[in-house]
C-alpha cells in the first residue's frame, strides 16, 4: 500500500503513523477516499439496471402475468405483516405523544401527532424497511439462484432479455405496490393510535378525530406516497441488482440477500432525507 | 482449412477462428481455432478452467469476444444486433450441466417455453409438441409428470426435461455443458446414449463439452482439445487415439479411461 517514491521514513514505522518528514497530508487524504471510486461504480451499475429495466418495459413483448405474479408477492403477501406494524406504530407512537404531551396538558393533541408522523414518515419508511425485509430479500435470493443454477442464462439461450424478464415486473410491482401499502400502514396506525387513545388515557375522543381531521393535510400523505413510490424503486433496482450480480455458491446467495437489504435500508434512508428536502421546496409547510 | 470460412460449407456448420477473450488480466482463450461437423457429435476437452464454458457461451453469442470470429452457417455472428442475434440463437438448444430448469414452471412450462416466448402458437399445438417429445425421451411413462415442479424431479429426469426444452424449437445445434457431471456410472452411461440417440433420431449437430473421457471416447466422432486458451489437437476419434498429442495423452491417460497404442478400451 505504500505509494512510489516516498520520503524514506524510519525503518518499520508505517507512514500513516509517523507524522513527521514521511508524512504526505495528500496521501492521507488520498487513502480516505480510496474506495470512492468504487462506490461510485456500483452506483452507477445501479442506475444503468434501473435504467435497463425501464426501457424494457416498454419493449414487447409484454408479460401481464409477470406483473400480476409480482404485485401478488409485494402487495399481498406483504399485507398481514403490513397491518400488524402498522397497527403497533400507531400505537406506540400515540402512548409517547400522550406522555410528552401530558407535560403541557395538551393530550388532546395526539390524533394531530400520530396522524401527521404516520403520514409524512413513519409510514413510507416502516414500509419500505417491512417490505424489504419481506420481499426485497426474497427477490434478491430468487435471482441469485436463478443466477447460480444458469437459469438466467438459460431466459438468454431463447432470446428472453433477463432485465425484462425478472426486474421490469418486480420493478413496477414494487413501485406500485408500495404506495398502497404505505396507505393500509396509515390507516392501521391511526387505528392503533385511537385504540390506546381509547383505552389507556382519558382523553375526549372527539377532538382526537377533530384535531386529526384539521391537523393532517392530504398534501401530507401525498407526501408520503410520492416517498413511498421512490423507495419502492430503490427496494426493486438494489434487490435485483445483489440478485443477478452473484458469483459462486450458496454462502454467495446468502451474501447477496444480506447486501441486498443492507443497501436497500440505507439507500431508503438516505433517500428520505434528500426526499423531504425536495418536497420541503414543491410543497411548503404549512403546519396547522 | 484455408478454405474461405464466411462461405456456407456442406461439412462444417460451424467455424472458430482466432477466436480471443480476457476477463481483466485473465487470458482464457488465446486464439481458438476450431471447426465443428455438421450432424455428427463434436466434444470438446479440456481441464477445469480452462475456458471450455467460456468458448460455448460464445458459439451462442451470449458472450462477446475480444477478436475474433464465428461462422455459423457461413454468417459472423459476432457484433450482430439483437434481431439478428436472436435468430441465430434459434438455431442452437442448450442443455444445461445442470439442466437449468425454471423453478416456478412445471415439466410442461418448462420445455414449452422457448415456444411460447418465440412464437403465438395455439396452446393445443404446443401441449402436443410437448407430449410429442416427452414420449420420444421416455419420460411419458411416468405419471403426473407434466405437472410436477423440477425440484420433485431426479437428476437424471431433469437433464431429460432440460434436453426436451432444448429441442423443442427444433434447434440445428445442440450444445451440450458437461451433460454427465455429478452423474453415477450407470447414469452417465444413460446421459451418454440420450446424446447419441438425440444426435442419430433428430439429426442435430452436437456440440459436448466434457472432462469424463470415458463418454468423450465412447460417443465423440470428432475430439478436440482446448489447453491453455488454444485447441491444441482435434479430429476424427481414430486420428486423435492413433496419433494423440502430448497433452492430451496425458490428460487421457491421467483419467484411466482410455490408453493408446492399443486403440480405445
Amino acid at each position: 500500500m505504500t505509494a512510489p517514491a516516498a520520503t524514506p521514513t524510519g525503518a518499520g514505522s508505517p507512514p500513516e503513523l509517523a507524522p513527521g518528514r514521511g508524512f504526505r497530508p495528500l496521501a492521507a487524504v488520498g487513502r480516505l477516499f480510496a474506495p470512492l471510486p468504487g462506490a461510485v461504480a456500483l452506483f452507477g451499475e445501479h442506475i444503468i439496471l434501473l435504467a435497463r429495466a425501464l426501457i424494457w418495459l416498454f419493449r414487447r413483448p409484454f408479460r401481464l402475468r409477470l406483473f400480476l405474479d409480482q404485485m401478488e408477492f409485494v402487495g399481498v403477501g406483504s399485507l398481514p405483516i403490513i397491518m400488524l406494524v402498522g397497527f403497533f406504530t400507531g400505537a406506540v407512537t400515540a402512548l409517547q405523544a400522550i406522555l410528552a404531551l401530558s407535560l403541557f396538558e395538551q393530550q388532546r393533541y395526539v390524533g394531530f401527532g400520530v396522524g401527521i408522523s404516520l403520514a409524512r414518515e413513519l409510514a413510507p419508511v416502516f414500509t419500505a424497511l417491512m417490505v424489504t425485509a419481506r420481499a426485497g430479500s426474497g427477490m434478491a435470493t430468487e435471482l441469485a439462484s436463478m443466477r447460480i443454477t444458469e437459469q438466467v442464462d438459460a431466459l438468454t439461450t431463447f432470446a428472453v432479455n433477463p432485465v425484462q424478464y425478472l426486474v421490469s415486473p418486480r420493478l413496477v410491482a414494487s413501485a406500485l405496490m408500495l404506495p398502497v401499502l404505505c396507505m393500509v400502514f396509515n390507516i392501521l396506525g391511526l387505528i392503533g393510535g385511537y385504540v390506546v387513545a381509547i383505552i389507556s388515557y382519558q382523553i375526549d375522543l372527539g377532538q382526537v378525530l377533530e384535531l386529526f381531521r384539521h391537523g393532517v393535510d392530504p398534501i401530507d400523505y401525498i407526501q408520503g406516497l410520492i416517498k413511498a413510490f421512490f423507495f419502492g424503486v430503490t427496494m426493486a433496482t438494489c434487490s435485483c441488482y445483489q440478485g443477478l450480480n452473484v458469483r459462486g455458491g450458496a454462502k454467495e446467495v446468502g451474501l447477496a440477500t444480506t447486501r441486498a437489504v443492507v443497501s436497500t435500508s440505507v439507500t431508503v434512508l438516505v433517500l428520505d432525507y434528500l426526499l423531504i428536502q425536495i418536497m420541503n421546496v414543491l410543497f411548503p409547510y404549512g403546519g396547522m | 482449412m484455408a478454405d474461405d470460412p464466411s462461405a456456407r460449407d456442406e461439412r462444417w456448420q460451424i467455424r472458430i477462428r482466432d477466436l480471443h477473450k480476457s476477463f481483466g488480466a485473465q487470458q482464457v482463450l488465446r486464439g481458438v481455432n476450431l471447426d465443428i461437423e455438421r450432424g455428427r457429435i463434436n466434444i470438446i476437452i479440456g481441464g477445469s478452467g480452462q475456458g471450455k464454458s467460456v468458448l460455448m457461451k460464445h458459439l451462442m453469442g451470449l458472450m462477446a469476444p475480444d477478436r475474433g470470429q464465428i461462422y455459423v452457417d457461413g454468417q459472423d455472428i459476432i457484433g450482430l444486433g439483437d434481431v439478428a442475434i436472436a435468430k441465430i440463437q434459434r438455431k442452437f438448444g442448450m442443455v444445461f450441466q445442470y439442466a437449468a430448469l425454471f423453478d416456478s414452471l412445471n415439466v410442461v412450462e418448462n420445455i414449452a417455453f422457448p415456444l411460447l416466448e418465440r412464437y403465438h402458437l395455439p396452446k393445443q399445438e404446443v401441449l402436443e409438441r410437448v407430449r410429442d417429445l416427452l414420449t420420444r425421451l421416455d419420460l411419458a411413462g411416468m405419471s403426473g409428470v407434466e405437472q410436477k415442479f423440477p425440484a420433485e424431479l431426479s437428476g437424471g429426469m431433469r437433464k431429460r426435461v432440460g434436453l426436451a426444452r432444448a429441442l423443442i424449437d427444433r434447434p440445428e445445434i445442440l450444445l451440450y455443458d458437461e451433460p454427465t457431471t455429478g452423474l453415477d456410472p450407470i447414469a452417465t452411461k444413460n446421459v451418454d446414449e440420450m446424446i447419441r440417440r438425440t444426435a442419430d433420431d433428430f439429426g442435430v449437430t452436437s456440440v459436448v463439452i466434457s472432462h469424463d473421457m470415458a463418454s468423450t471416447f465412447r460417443i465423440g466422432d470428432r475430439i478436440a482439445m482446448l489447453y491453455e486458451g488454444v485447441i491444441v489437437a482435434s479430429g476424427e476419434r481414430r486420428e486423435i487415439l492413433a496419433a494423440p498429442n502430448p497433452v492430451l495423452r496425458e490428460f487421457v491417460e491421467t483419467s484411466g479411461a482410455v490408453h493408446f497404442g492399443g486403440g480405445a478400451s
